[in-house]
């Protein structure tokens, strides 16, 4: 952009209503990834008002991060304009700095400084006045709950912990528009949920204009406005409602005695008129296309006894509504599962633990965690960061020595037995880790040589994974310049080269859209049908309804589990007959604190 | 097994030679150290500065400075007039030596007397003031001799007559080439293995690799195989820039270079992987990779002969791959060492190197973060 | 960015002083150097590790030097043409009866020079033309081999003498030459090459701490942080460079202590001139490591550069063991992109010679320019933007 084409950009928004915090007209940006531009934002427009919250929901990749980074002067936009509080946030982006709060992705905050040096730190940086600050601080730490702690290195906090100080640091000067970037991401339920509440009553008590990211469709519902991304562009902006609403009358539960949930999604997801259906603990979510009542006879032709009860709608169904009309008549086709089911082993579970410890010098990072898991089964293990999942994961998987306890995989313990029986399981790490420089071809067939596949074998199985998950069209583009989304179905395809009949996947659908979220798990739905047993990790709570049974850990502990309804079911209470998976860990949490005061 | 092992071989090929950068910091960077340090790294006086202080009307002193004028190790900078400007001139550094002839220089010489010459040298380097002593030394020794011969008398009982074996004009160049190949190879190699292991720990696919049926000796083997390969082809482009631009003889047979080579680039990967399977990120890995590095160049023999080292020093470089290398190079390129006499140059490296291997084998599983 | 707007100039002025934001940063760095003690031991412990071992490891003194002395035929000449080797601190010699058993000797790497006098040598004393005192060298190593030539011509020059005085006469040399060594009259290479020592390492360390900080701001996500609050750049810039100046110095210092107290490096100069000189030099190295990090900002990347463009060519290319006077033109010139040359001038003359400021000014002047070069293109490269 040259500056002559800035002077010609409006330098004041016509007819912009005095409220206006930022105000984002027609920004694009685009990345240069070696010789190809990708772009990450394409003519994006929306506004921001003062003294509310807007959400900025997207997938990751939806140009989220990249907005924020616009909007706070860290970036450039090739084209379009950003205004925060009637200045331009390119040109004259230090007096916007000096005007703002904005907390990046993981919170910002020197780990190796105490809770009051971070602030001290920040109040200068801001230019907070010296008599000023005894009561700034007092308010912030009051909010925060941060007081026992202030002389404690923020490394030390726990994940909500480091995030209400990032949000500290960002408020200490009291901005007038506050710019968070994913600060929900990883944290538990309680925490987000305390969050959310100090970030009303900024808004109601000083009028705060609040930005804030996620990822977390069921946070959209929280805001006063949200703004829709995906893919770099513009869908919508408007209240939660305005999506939600129009898919009232729409939504139902089905349920049938006879047939296995995941069998009666499968059918129900290929189904004439059918937008939508989720497996949802013991029942299956239905969202149709129209208003129509919905015919059972017809959806679900030989099935007797399925029941069908209209549920209140979502702001999700809202979303996928909306991102299905864009993707035009494709719908998400049943997957083909390669593997025959397989006979059945009667006996012992699969997956065995007990009693399972690990230790971190005086931290225990996983404590007395036992389970079991049985063939064909979907074991979903549910946290926070830091909650102990992955620890457990990575002992399972024979990564990690336990300091205590015993595990059992198939039998034998992964850490010490023959390096043949690794050939049984499939593992699919967080991030979906990939070799980022090499193509999709070279990952595939790097991953088929690693499990020793060979000759016809080793091409079959090739092939059968470019058609599978159609990675055939990006066979030879590099695996690092993939869409997630990508990135996600080709890390699934390595795991799967070798037909394991165990599956281990850590986080396998973190910050993917929902679409390609619900392609996921119906694929793994398939595979579980055919025998192949599931272990999977999990920060989203939506997600333990795809399990069939599931453990909440916290702080290295198993603190319940069950099926999603048992759990659901013991948080029931008169003012909460319907608790949402949500609910019940936030409850448990709750109790479990309590217990530890009280020991 | 092998299927498994070449699968992971050509992973870390093309994972290390896909894109042009990479490519380029392998080949690169050493050529041009190789062409800048060939030249730069020197012992060989040429050209240095001197300057005349001549008291002496007579015309035998002329005869003196003639010789100083007519050697390719001087040139000299500035004819003086008197004592006072010697200081100033070789305090800025402007002359290494100052050659003065006293005002009875002739008369002395003439009438049989001892007639002395007095140098002045810039002992800052003190190894450029010895060799630049030295080096007065042999011209005015054949002035002596010269004059001797012309005017009879005053012979010497005994002369020193000296032959340089393997190096016979004693270039020191012939000295530093094969040390620099041990050098860039070296470098090389920590470049291409240090980082192996952490980049794959950082980016979370080392997890990966661990839970497919590969043993921790393949993962060893086929981590091991690039590196070394590369190192081969390296070594060899540098050998051949050696032989064939800068005319260092290579007398010895190429099956004992090679041998040298091979075991060298054992203990070199052994060392880089080990580092790298200690380091948890990346930066970890490079600094480790970096205190190895110095140490073993600079203690290495490759500058200043560890035969100078305090005997506790001499002891630690016995854990050096590089001084058993260098050691070899030299033997083979100048000397023409046979293979025999460089068996104990060659066990060392052998049993470094498959300790390291095995050391970096266990930790890929044991190694906590 | 096509645009040459420089953002951040533009705007109202951002509240609080440009001194508060400053001071924060340095406290904040210095508590996390503190904390992390990373920094202090590549500071610290760095250089005194390396000192040690390279300081007493890295000499081209020559002394005990195996030699073989083949005499063939012993008599009494012979013997006092032999005991000046033995008298001698630089040799280590062995005796052997026949040439062949000492060239052996000096194949398998036994000795590094064999002399030889010949079953004549005694008669051919007495004759006109002289005897013949052969010395074969390993060539290999051209200045081992060049340095115990001069011992051998030494040792000989100091029998000729003798054996004149014992005949009552004096040695009738034509031209006797006397040299004067000035600033190292021992030639003690210690004194040169622990002065360079403290360039490199410095060197080394200038480049890491810096290298390393940087990275790790952007590694943890708290760089950006830091680049939405009102700081300028510039002010980004000086909080690391303060910090990290004065810990380098204190590096430094005891590097210096060490070269005076352990090794006994004379300092014949000022000790504020040396401390400015190196405030100079540090201002370099930071430099060149923040400029390092700023334009590559992966670690990776920079981590290559660092030992690409840091140890080899202070090594070789700063004239702390390779005289840059014995170099091709070509390669002088591109010597003078080493700041290490500059201050290895610097160092080993205000140890060597003293405050001769004909040498210090340029090479200072050199110094502050390549720092003004780092530094503003650091400030120049490194924006407020993460692009």
């Amino acid at each position: 952009m040259t500056p002559a084409d800035r002077e010609t950009a409006p330098s004041s928004p016509p007819g912009l209503e005095g409220d206006t915090a930022l105000w984002v007209a027609g920004v694009s940006k685009t990345f240069r990834a070696g010789h190809r531009r990708v772009p990450a934002l394409q003519n994006v427009s929306f506004r921001v008002r003062q003294g509310t919250v807007t959400g900025l929901i997207g997938p990751d990749g939806a140009g989220k991060t990249t907005l924020m980074r616009l909007a706070a002067g860290l970036m450039a936009p090739d084209s379009g304009t950003i205004t925060i509080l009637g200045k331009d946030a390119t040109a004259q982006s230090m007096a916007v700095q000096s005007s703002i709060g904005y907390m990046p992705q993981r919170f910002g905050l020197y780990e190796d400084l105490t809770v009051q040096e971070n602030l001290d730190l920040y109040a200068d940086l801001q230019g907070v006045p010296e008599p000023a600050r005894p009561a700034r601080y007092r308010d912030l730490i009051h909010m925060a709950g941060l007081a026992p702690f202030t002389a404690r290195l923020a490394g030390q906090l726990s994940g909500g912990m480091k995030q209400k100080l990032g949000l500290a640091c960002a408020l200490v000067r009291q901005p007038p528009l506050l710019l968070l970037d994913e600060p929900t991401v990883g944290v538990d339920p309680l925490s987000r949920r305390e969050l959310w509440s100090i970030v009303y009553r900024l808004v109601r008590e000083q009028g705060t204009g609040v930005l804030l990211s996620t990822a977390y469709l069921d946070e959209a519902e929280r805001c006063d406005e949200v703004v829709l991304l995906h893919d770099g562009q513009f869908l919508e902006q408007g209240a939660p409602a305005a999506l939600r609403e129009p898919m009232r009358g729409r939504t139902y539960a089905v349920t049938a005695a006879d047939v296995p949930t995941r069998s009666l999604q499968a059918v129900l997801a290929q189904a004439p008129g059918v937008l939508d259906a989720l497996v949802q603990g013991d029942h299956i979510r239905l969202v149709m296309e129209n208003d129509a009542p919905p015919d059972l006879g017809a959806l679900l032709p030989g099935v007797k006894g399925a029941e069908l009860a209209a549920v209140a709608p979502r702001f999700e169904d809202g979303f996928v509504a909306l991102l299905k009309r864009r993707a035009g008549g494709e719908t998400a086709r049943r997957p083909v599962t390669a593997a025959a089911p397989r006979p059945a082993e009667p006996g012992r579970p699969v997956i065995e633990v007990n009693d399972l410890q690990r230790r971190f010098g005086s931290f225990y990072a996983v404590k007395g965690v036992t389970f079991a898991v049985s063939r064909g089964e979907v074991f979903g293990l549910l946290g926070a960061n830091g909650a102990g999942k992955s620890t457990t994961f990575r002992m399972l998987c024979g990564l990690l020595p336990a300091s205590g306890g015993n595990l059992r995989v198939a039998g034998v313990d992964l850490r010490y037995a023959a390096a043949a029986a690794r050939a049984r399981i499939g593992y699919m790490s967080q991030k979906f880790s990939l070799y980022a420089n090499l193509s999709v071809a070279e990952n595939l067939r790097f991953f088929s040589g690693a499990y020793g596949l060979s000759g016809t074998r080793g091409a079959g199985r090739m092939d059968w994974a470019l058609e599978e998950f159609a990675l055939a069209p990006m066979a030879e583009s590099v695996s690092g310049d993939l869409s997630l989304g990508h990135k996600q179905q080709l890390a699934l395809a390595c795991a799967l080269m070798h037909e394991p009949d165990i599956l281990f996947l850590d986080e396998p659908t973190s910050g993917v859209d929902p679409l390609a979220r619900r392609k996921f798990w119906s694929r793994i739905n398939g595979l579980a049908e055919t025998g192949v047993t599931v272990m999977v990790t999990t920060h989203f709570m939506e997600e333990a309804e795809y399990c069939d049974r599931l453990a909440i850990m916290a702080a290295g502990e198993i603190l319940t589990m069950g099926t999603p309804a048992e759990v659901k079911g013991k948080a029931r209470s008169s003012a909460l007959p319907e608790p949402t998976m949500e609910d019940a860990f936030v409850g448990l949490i709750q109790t479990h604190a309590r217990q530890g005061a009280a020991a | 097994m092998w299927k498994r092992i070449f699968a992971l071989m050509i992973k870390e090929f093309l994972a290390l030679l896909k894109d042009k950068p990479s490519r380029f910091v392998l080949i690169g960077p050493p050529l041009i150290q190789l062409m800048v340090f060939g030249y730069a790294a020197t012992f060989d006086l040429k050209h240095a500065s001197y300057a005349v202080l001549n008291e002496d009307p007579g015309f035998v002193s002329r005869d003196l400075a003639a010789a100083f004028r007519g050697s390719p190790s001087f040139t000299q900078v500035a004819q003086l007039t008197h004592e006072g400007e010697i200081a100033p001139l070789i305090d800025r550094k402007a002359a290494l030596m100052v050659v003065r002839i006293g005002p009875r220089f002739s008369a002395d010489l003439l009438s049989g007397h001892p007639a002395p010459v007095q140098i002045i040298v810039d002992g800052r380097n003190s190894n450029t003031a010895l060799l630049t002593v030295n080096y007065a030394r042999a011209i005015v020794d054949r002035f002596n001799r010269d004059w001797a011969a012309a005017h009879g008398g005053n012979r010497f009982p005994a002369h020193v007559e000296t032959r340089a074996w393997f190096n016979p004009n004693l270039e020191s160049r012939w000295f530093f080439v094969p040390g620099i190949v041990g050098l860039l190879t070296l470098v090389v190699t920590m470049l291409v293995t240090a980082l192996s292991v952490a980049r794959e720990r950082e980016q979370g696919t080392f997890d990966q690799l661990l839970v497919t049926p590969l043993r921790p000796a393949e993962i060893l083997i086929g981590k091991a195989l690039p590196g070394f390969l590369i190192g081969v082809a390296e070594a060899t482009l540098i050998v051949l820039v050696a032989v064939f631009w800068f005319d260092v003889p290579l007398l010895g047979s190429l099956l004992t270079l090679y041998t040298g080579i091979l075991l060298f680039l054992v203990s070199a990967v052994g060392v880089g992987l080990m580092i790298s399977s200690l380091a948890v990120t990346q930066q970890q890995g490079l600094l480790g990779a970096f205190f190895f590095l110095v140490p073993a160049i600079i203690l290495s023999g490759f500058a200043t002969p560890i035969a100078n080292m305090p005997p506790l020093v001499q002891d630690i470089t016995l854990l050096n791959p590089m001084r058993y290398f260098l050691a070899v190079l030299r033997g083979v390129f100048l000397e023409g060492t046979p293979f025999r006499l460089l068996i104990h140059q060659f066990w060392p490296m052998a049993v470094i190197g498959v300790v390291a291997l095995a050391i970096a084998g266990w930790l890929f599983r044991h190694r906590m973060y | 960015m096509s645009g040459e707007i420089r953002p951040h100039r533009g705007g109202t002025a951002p509240p609080g002083s440009g001194k508060m934001r400053l001071r924060g940063l340095i406290r904040k760095e210095f508590l996390q150097i503190v904390r992390d003690p990373s920094s202090i031991a590549i500071a610290f412990l760095m250089p005194l590790v390396l000192l040690l071992l390279f300081g007493y490891g890295v000499s081209l003194d020559s002394e005990h030097i195996p030699l073989a002395l083949v005499v063939e035929q012993p008599s009494a000449d012979t013997a006092s043409f032999t005991a000046a080797f033995h008298k001698s601190r630089y040799f280590r010699p062995s005796l052997f009866l026949d040439t062949r058993a000492a060239e052996e000797a000096m194949m398998a790497g036994r000795v590094n020079a064999v002399v030889v006098l010949r079953q004549d040598f005694a008669r051919r004393l007495r004759q006109p033309d002289g005897a013949p005192i052969q010395l074969i060298l390993n060539g290999v190593d051209a200045n081992t081999a060049q340095i115990i030539s001069g011992y051998v011509q030494g040792a000989w020059g100091k029998w000729l003498e003798q054996t004149a005085l014992e005949r009552g006469q004096s040695l009738r040399t034509p031209v006797r030459m006397e040299q004067r060594i000035w600033f190292n009259s021992e030639l003690r290479s210690r004194n040169f090459l622990v002065p360079g020592l403290v360039a490199v390492i410095m060197t080394l360390i200038g480049a890491l701490l810096t290298a390393m900080v940087m990275a790790r701001e952007w590694e943890r996500g708290t760089m950006e942080a830091l680049l939405v609050t009102p700081l300028a750049m510039g002010e980004v810039i000086l909080g690391k460079l303060i910090p990290y100046f004065i810990l380098g110095m204190g590096g430094l210092a005891l590097s210096v202590t060490m070269a005076i107290w352990l090794f006994d490096v004379p300092l014949r100069g000022s000790l504020w001139v040396l401390l400015a000189a190196s405030a100079l030099f540090l201002l370099t190295a930071l430099g060149m490591g923040l400029l390092i990090s700023t334009l590559t900002k992966s670690q990776f990347v920079a981590g290559q550069v660092a030992i690409i463009a840091t140890f080899l060519p202070a090594f070789i290319l700063s004239g702390f063991i390779f005289d840059i006077n014995s170099m091709p033109g070509i390669v002088q010139t591109i010597t003078h992109m080493v700041a290490a040359r500059y201050y290895v001038a610097i160092l080993q003359t205000l140890f060597l010679a003293g405050n001769e400021w004909s040498v210090i000014l340029p090479n200072a002047l050199a110094l502050a320019l390549l720092a003004v070069i780092f530094l503003g293109l650091t400030r120049k490269k490194a924006r407020k933007r993460l692009e």
